[in-house]
């Protein structure tokens, strides 16, 4: 729990996200930034709490991009650097990420991934953040338990000194958000910061013909890090004989079907591979990779040299399993590789559909006697009831009453996603963080620019506090810009809600919850050239954002209507915070 | 099967307090010295949908995810998500369940749909509006996790006591929800 993060010693049950931040206090962190998103949320949120205390400065940034651009900074100037965020805020920081690899890091630099295979607090994909490390070139390691988190991060770190490049930690939401006992390291004693930036263009500025040079160094760095990859404790095989424990198999496999059999697996997977294993009632040995990039790929031809048949247990994408035959056709081109064709590639893994493919190395079948239920029920995510209730409530309801019919509903990222499902079955399209009024434009612009009916067709989009100033901005000034006519409906509930009430810069605290001056939404809009704006709460002025709507949104100009009304659960907190 | 560690289910809707109760659990078999795995699940899901959570603990565990047909105890927070639950069940799990229903916005199950449905796998199934007790005895609605694990310990459901569940309260909870959360521990015993 975050109360034992500052233990001084012995074991704590730490959630992985928090084995993440104890494993960079024990290495000597000093900067992190970030930018919230599940799974990775708790990592900014403890540090808002704790950052203080622990002697690190912290910051929530603006988006991922601005948070990678922090630790870069901040890495150039010599400081250890955290970065965390969720995978497609990999997607939005990578247009920095790319070159960071080029300049490598100076203080020591770990960016923290969190991916969420079966999308269960994700839109938008089901994406496999391991191939950034191809694309970057990125130093890539993969915990399984609460226990690595730390060990492997305080171990990034380290790499990362020794390297001087970033270091990748990803995990999964089984991991991020998995809780175990921890057995704790050393917290180092609190030391003055001693940032300094040195100009070297050479380093810096990655400029051709120079970037090219560049290319060739990191080629040479990652061969590096390889060999050091070879002899890496993370890196382990787990020397069990194949072979078979339970009884109803033994007497029906012929001998030798079991032998020369073996498994390799990395993250997650691995805990599933070994629980698989038991209820199978089959062992073999397991290469476990802590290492995703680069691979060990002396220590996996060895490994599978002997063997007759090999299992490859990862989740999505069958990265490993590619690698694996690239190897196996050098050292061992008989090799039967079973991966992909016994395991899911869609949705994450877990001991029992893990099991089905252990159970189909050895040719044999898993099918324990699971009872279904006769009806799938269940319960959609909703806007929050009680009092004070969700405003959002309302302003569903006044978009439904006020639009006319055939409008093009656009969402974005945030808790009005929940306006998708069941009651409100709303929007036309959703796809990423400020998409909405982007694609909005485009709708908007092809219909504008078509014969006939298509140019009375109206588009609304929507997109909240936190997502605006994330990603908003652009798209609503290219609407201005080249003219669409869209109308945007900003939902300013105070707060980036979803993700668990982090401050943003329009809510009048800062990343170390002292008070400052907030960012008013209406002045952005106003600078953008916005004509029609209103500013409406729509539990006060119910009547009035009706009529808004309805002007702005046959106004032909691109408008913009703040709604403005604190979310509920925060007013609740809030109360309960001034009674105790 | 190999199955030593015993295996918790819980089930409810987001906002219902199942972390604190995973918390308090967990916290209970570490201080008995056992290995520990748990998992849960944060965000979206976390707005009045339907979320489950796993605690495993034991001599080693390895995956923080339940086996299909492994639970030892189920507790479903809302009865109709009892049947998330299912899929755990064999013929020793039990089932305890709160005789407390939130819209689904959908197909919806009544209780004793749900219930016949469970027992194609067990028997042992004890539902109790711990929901409504709660509201009754404590005015007080967040506590009905804790009030169910009193429960389920009282029939010795699971293999800690109320004495290792009270010393993790104090040691996960701050000392103002001390009272509220001991009270529920012993509200219901029948």
């Amino acid at each position: 729990m975050i109360q034992d993060l500052l233990k001084s010693n012995g074991k704590a049950i730490l959630l992985g996200n928090e084995a993440i931040i104890r494993g960079a206090l024990e290495a000597g962190l000093q900067f992190v930034s970030t930018y919230p998103g599940t799974p990775a949320s708790e990592i900014g949120n403890s540090f808002y709490k704790i950052a203080k205390q622990a002697n690190v400065y912290f910051e929530f940034s603006t988006n991922e991009k601005v948070a990678m651009e922090a630790t870069m900074g901040a890495s150039f100037a010599g400081l250890k650097c955290l970065v965390a965020m969720k995978n497609f805020g990999l997607n939005v920081a990578s247009d920095s990420l790319l070159p960071f690899l080029y300049t490598g890091s100076k203080g020591p630099t770990v960016i923290l991934a969190a991916d969420d295979p079966q999308c269960h607090s994700s839109a938008q994909s089901e994406e496999n953040s391991r191939g950034f490390s191809y694309l970057g070139h990125i130093p890539t390691l993969e915990p399984s338990d609460a226990q690595e988190c730390k060990d492997f991060t305080k171990l990034a770190f380290q790499l990362s000194l020794k390297f001087k490049t970033p270091i990748m930690v990803r995990l999964t939401t089984r991991v991020a958000h998995q809780k175990m006992p921890v057995v704790l390291g050393v917290l180092p004693k609190p030391k003055a910061f001693l940032a300094k930036f040195v100009r070297n263009q050479k380093r810096f500025v990655t400029m051709p013909p120079r970037v090219l040079e560049m290319h060739q160094e990191l080629l040479q760095k990652i061969k590096d890090i390889q060999k050091h990859a070879e002899t890496s404790i993370v890196n382990i095989t787990i020397n069990q004989k194949s072979k078979i424990k339970n009884q109803k198999y033994k007497s029906k496999i012929k001998d030798g079907e079991a032998k020369n059999a073996g498994i390799i697996t990395s993250g997650v997977a691995y805990l599933h591979t070994r629980e698989a294993m038991d209820l199978v009632g089959m062992e073999a040995p397991i290469l476990k990779l802590g290492f995703f990039y680069p691979l060990p790929e002396e220590k996996i031809k060895k490994f599978i040299k002997p063997l007759k048949k090999v299992l490859i247990v990862e989740e999505l994408d069958p990265y490993l399993e590619k690698e694996v035959e690239r190897l196996a056709r050098i050292v061992n081109p008989k090799l039967q590789i079973f991966g992909k064709n016994v395991l899911p590639e869609v949705g994450e893994l877990n001991p029992d559909n893990t099991a089905i493919g252990v159970a189909k190395l050895f040719g044999k079948t898993y099918n324990p006697k699971i009872i279904q239920p006769t009806k799938k029920l269940k319960h959609l995510p909703r806007f929050c009831t009680g009092w004070p209730t969700c405003p959002y409530w309302k302003l569903y309801a006044a978009v439904k009453q006020a639009a006319p019919q055939g409008t093009v509903f656009g969402g974005d990222i945030g808790c009005y996603m929940i306006a998708a499902l069941p009651p409100h079955s709303l929007y036309d399209y959703l796809i990423s963080m400020g998409s909405g009024v982007g694609i909005g434009h485009g709708v908007k612009k092809a219909l504008q620019i078509s014969s006939g009916q298509a140019q009375k067709q109206k588009v609304i989009a929507f997109i909240g506090d936190g997502t605006f100033l994330h990603a908003g901005i652009s798209g609503l000034m290219n609407s201005v810009y080249n003219k669409s006519g869209l109308l945007l409906i900003i939902l300013d509930n105070s707060i980036t809600a979803m993700t668990g009430h982090q401050v943003n810069p329009s809510m009048g605290k800062d990343s170390s919850g002292e008070e400052i001056e907030p960012v008013k939404i209406e002045n952005i809009v106003k600078a953008l050239n916005v004509k029609n704006i209103a500013v409406i709460d729509q539990e006060e002025n119910y009547n009035q954002l009706v009529a808004t709507i309805k002007e702005f949104v046959n106004s032909g100009e691109t408008s913009v209507i703040i709604a403005r009304h604190i979310c509920g659960l925060l007013a609740k907190r809030q109360e309960k915070a001034k009674k105790d | 099967m190999a199955n030593k560690n015993f295996n918790i289910v819980i089930t409810g809707v987001g906002g219902q307090g199942l972390i604190t109760l995973l918390d308090v659990i967990s916290k209970a078999a570490f201080n008995k010295g056992l290995d520990i795995k748990t998992s849960e699940l944060h965000g979206l899901s976390q707005r009045g949908g339907s979320v489950g959570v796993y605690i495993r603990f034991g001599k080693k565990v390895y995956s923080p995810m339940v086996p299909k047909t492994q639970a030892n105890l189920v507790l479903a927070l809302e009865f109709q998500e009892a049947l998330g639950g299912l899929e755990f069940a064999n013929k020793n799990t039990v089932f305890v369940i709160n005789n407390y229903q939130t819209p689904t916005l959908g197909e919806s199950a009544s209780l004793k749909q749900v219930e016949d449905n469970i027992k194609l796998a067990t028997n042992k199934i004890f539902t109790m509006p711990f929901l409504s007790i709660c509201e009754k005895e404590l005015d007080n609605s967040v506590v009905v996790g804790v009030a169910m694990l009193g429960f389920a310990i009282e029939k010795q459901a699971l293999p800690l006591t109320k004495e290792e569940i009270i010393e993790a309260i104090k040691e996960t909870m701050p000392e103002k929800f001390w009272e509220l959360n001991l009270k529920a521990l012993e509200l219901i015993k029948e």
